[in-house]
């Protein structure tokens, strides 16, 4: 090799320098599409992502317009519990709180602690979709053999799109980490 | 471009010896060199296990492997090509030529380039480690798809997953320093006259190329460092039962692997960009279409990601926003390869293997261009998605698109990598079986797709045997057809040919590469030649 320039050998680690920021920075860019992924569908409601905040205003009430509410219960395939909403569906005025509740029993003969998971079909309408009560917005703890009745205050927001006339509410019910694996700082809805 | 050189070659080239030229070596012709035989060893490698694949799709049912192997097979098949041959093979051209086609002693930074070649090795090693103890009954290699999709991949990846997230990383981080090193070398090192806007194509592609690698590896490193933490150290990127989102880890995939698949295709628009033009004994038609062509087709790269997840239920924007973004990329497309045709319009062309690569690669990587139009199509890919259509798709892109331009380079540079020309009869021998068998092989996979079967699948129904009868035919003829190739180049490298090939090699090449003596010396350049 012939000796390089001295300002060549400069400019050679001022371009490894700039291109290893862009590296460090696309690195980290990857890690801040999970949060950036979890406001977007949040905002727009995708994914059926509902707000995990409890709605403190009251609504009007549009007694003109009828809107079923249809409700469904999963499990994630780790957890033991049985799970079912009380009613199948209920026909609701928007702005009208409602209360409804979900059944769930530990079957096993272990305490186990959960939490639910919401998510509303179809997705534009979940940002509509508020809550001013659920069991979803704490984890739930059942002793072994434990029977609960877990109930869901809501309201349909009453700028809900007027070709939406059905909404489903499903939950889904998952076993929670166990506190070694809680690292993950992901935010529950 | 032309260019006045003092010839003062000291011709006592002070080669090292033994095997620590090649462990030690920084010199950039030997690391090219080594980058060529690695990516031609696991063209093999890879290529045997395509071969596993289509003998079991012989027939419908089940005749040679299990399922479960065979799902190894595809996913390894996907990865090796990709990862192994495509990237390592550009690597290697742009080893051997960016340096003496700007007119610079050696690639900027050489202890990192022997560096990010050495890493490669091993990064396979660890991988087809998984293959071996998969083979000797110790649980599965990866299976879950070159894709590798969460939870398939974290939650349900066999234990050898974490064997193939730390060979990821250690290809990723071969990857970046080999894409530093380029862009500091065409930064820094062109030949004093050699202003951006003079350089050959094929530099002006590898530069382009080379930024995509940076912004892009590194998130491909981020989504295997979140698999290897849900897998390993309890969170929960990927899993619903902690908060996470499977759909999220698509989304950050096809980040990184939409402009992944440019980074497997800009090198050959260079290398056919400098073929045509020799063999058409004319200078490039738009050589600064050319140039923004990339350049645009690199941008687009980043906003298109989505096209390949039409189907898990994005909103109507969305859908409409990425098949329009997709349906751009024709536009530069098109107007690099009406440029290679102009650029052959009224030329006097000579058909030798180089050239002959050339053609069908612009005939045949166009006609895996329109199909990928097809698929952009929302509404249509539901129907084509996840079919053989899809299949049929990439591997026209990849292998009559990547691989044969790879192809092209080496049967067009090796003269001036070994001083002799290769033998142009096998050369064409190889050329009309290879793309013979490649239309045989793929062609019919857009019909079994379109009439909906579905790919990584080891059976299907006996509708479509005649079809994947005739796909496994041409598969066996492409392969053994590559046995040629391999010993046209072993026979060239040794001298057997007979013909020692001139400086200039081709009657219509022009450039600097071609001013220096074949085979190219040790160490060129070191005077800086003048380019006006």
């Amino acid at each position: 090799m012939t000796s390089q320039p001295k300002q060549q050998t400069n400019s050679n680690a001022k371009v490894i320098g700039r291109l290893m920021l862009v590296v460090v920075g696309m690195f980290g860019f990857g890690f801040v599409m999970v949060p950036i992924y979890d406001i977007f569908c949040e905002v727009t409601g995708l994914n059926g992502k509902t707000s995990g905040k409890r709605l403190t205003e009251v609504l009007e009430v549009d007694t003109n317009r009828e809107v079923v509410v249809e409700f469904v219960a999963t499990l994630n395939e780790e957890m033991p519990w049985e799970f079912r909403p009380a009613v199948d569906k209920v026909t609701v005025n928007p702005g009208q709180p409602t209360r409804i509740t979900y059944v769930a029993k530990n079957v096993t003969n272990k305490d186990i602690i959960g939490q639910a998971v919401p998510s509303v079909a179809p997705g534009k309408a979940a940002t509509y979709f508020q809550k001013t009560e659920c069991f979803c917005f704490t984890e739930q703890k059942l002793e072994a053999g434990e029977e609960k009745e877990m109930p869901v205050i809501f309201v349909v927001d009453p700028d809900l799109p007027d070709d939406v006339t059905q909404l489903a509410l499903s939950y889904t019910f998952f076993i929670k980490p166990t506190e070694a694996s809680k690292t993950a700082s992901l935010a529950h809805n | 471009m032309s260019a006045v050189i003092e010839e003062h070659h000291d011709h006592h080239d002070h080669k090292p010896t033994g095997i620590g030229r090649w462990l030690f070596s920084t010199n950039h012709k030997d690391i090219g060199t080594m980058y060529l035989w690695f990516s031609f060893i696991m063209f093999f490698v890879g290529g045997s296990m395509a071969l596993v694949i289509r003998a079991e799709l012989f027939q419908p049912g089940l005749q040679l492997v299990e399922p479960e192997f065979f799902n190894q097979m595809t996913t390894l098949h996907g990865l090796i090509m990709v990862f192994g041959v495509i990237m390592p093979a550009f690597v290697g051209l742009a080893n051997w030529m960016v340096p003496m086609m700007i007119g610079a002693p050696d690639m900027a930074l050489p202890r990192m380039n022997n560096w990010s070649f050495w890493l490669l090795p091993g990064a396979f090693g660890l991988l087809i480690a998984s293959l071996i103890m998969s083979l000797m009954g110790m649980g599965s290699a990866p299976n879950f798809g070159w894709t590798f999709y969460a939870p398939l991949s974290t939650k349900y990846g066999p234990a050898s997953t974490d064997f193939f997230i730390f060979s990821v990383h250690m290809m990723g981080i071969s990857s970046i320093m080999g894409a530093i090193n380029i862009i500091a070398t065409i930064m820094n090192m062109r030949a004093p006259g050699m202003t951006y806007m003079k350089m050959p194509i094929f530099v002006w592609t590898w530069f382009i190329t080379a930024y995509l690698l940076i912004a892009v590896m590194p998130v491909l490193a981020g989504a295997v460092t979140m698999m290897l933490t849900d897998r390993n150290f309890g969170t929960s990127f990927f899993d619903a039962a902690g908060g996470g989102d499977p759909v999220m880890f698509q989304h950050i995939f096809w980040f990184f692997g939409h402009p992944e698949v440019y980074i497997m295709i800009l090198p050959s628009f260079g290398i056919i960009s400098e073929i045509v033009p020799t063999f058409a004994r004319k200078k490039i038609f738009g050589y600064s279409s050319m140039v923004y062509a990339t350049a645009s087709i690199a941008f687009l790269s980043f906003i298109v990601w989505a096209h390949h997840m039409f189907t898990t239920g994005m909103p109507v924007a969305g859908e409409l926003f990425f098949m329009y973004a997709t349906m751009l990329i024709a536009i530069p497309t098109g107007v690099k390869v009406f440029n290679w045709v102009s650029t052959m319009w009224k030329g006097s062309m000579t058909f030798e293997t180089p050239m002959l690569f050339a053609i069908a690669f612009i005939f045949l990587f166009t006609i895996g261009g329109f199909t990928g139009l097809m698929l952009c199509i929302a509404p249509a890919d539901f129907q084509y998605h996840d079919t053989y259509f899809v299949v049929a798709h990439f591997h026209y892109v990849l292998v009559t698109g990547a691989a044969f331009g790879i192809m092209a380079g080496v049967y067009y540079w090796i003269p001036k990598w070994t001083g002799n020309m290769y033998d142009e009869t096998l050369g064409k021998w190889h050329f009309w079986l290879t793309t013979i068998s490649a239309n045989v092989l793929f062609f019919p996979m857009h019909f079994v797709g379109l009439a909906g079967m579905p790919r990584r699948i080891p059976d299907y129904s006996i509708q479509f045997a005649e079809f994947n009868a005739m796909a496994t035919v041409g598969a066996f003829v492409f392969g053994f057809t590559q046995l040629i190739f391999l010993y046209n180049v072993i026979k060239t490298a040794r001298g057997r040919t007979g013909v020692k090939a001139t400086d200039q090699v081709w009657e219509g090449s022009h450039g600097l590469e071609w001013t220096l003596p074949s085979p190219a010396p040790f160490h060129s350049f070191t005077t800086p030649p003048q380019v006006k």
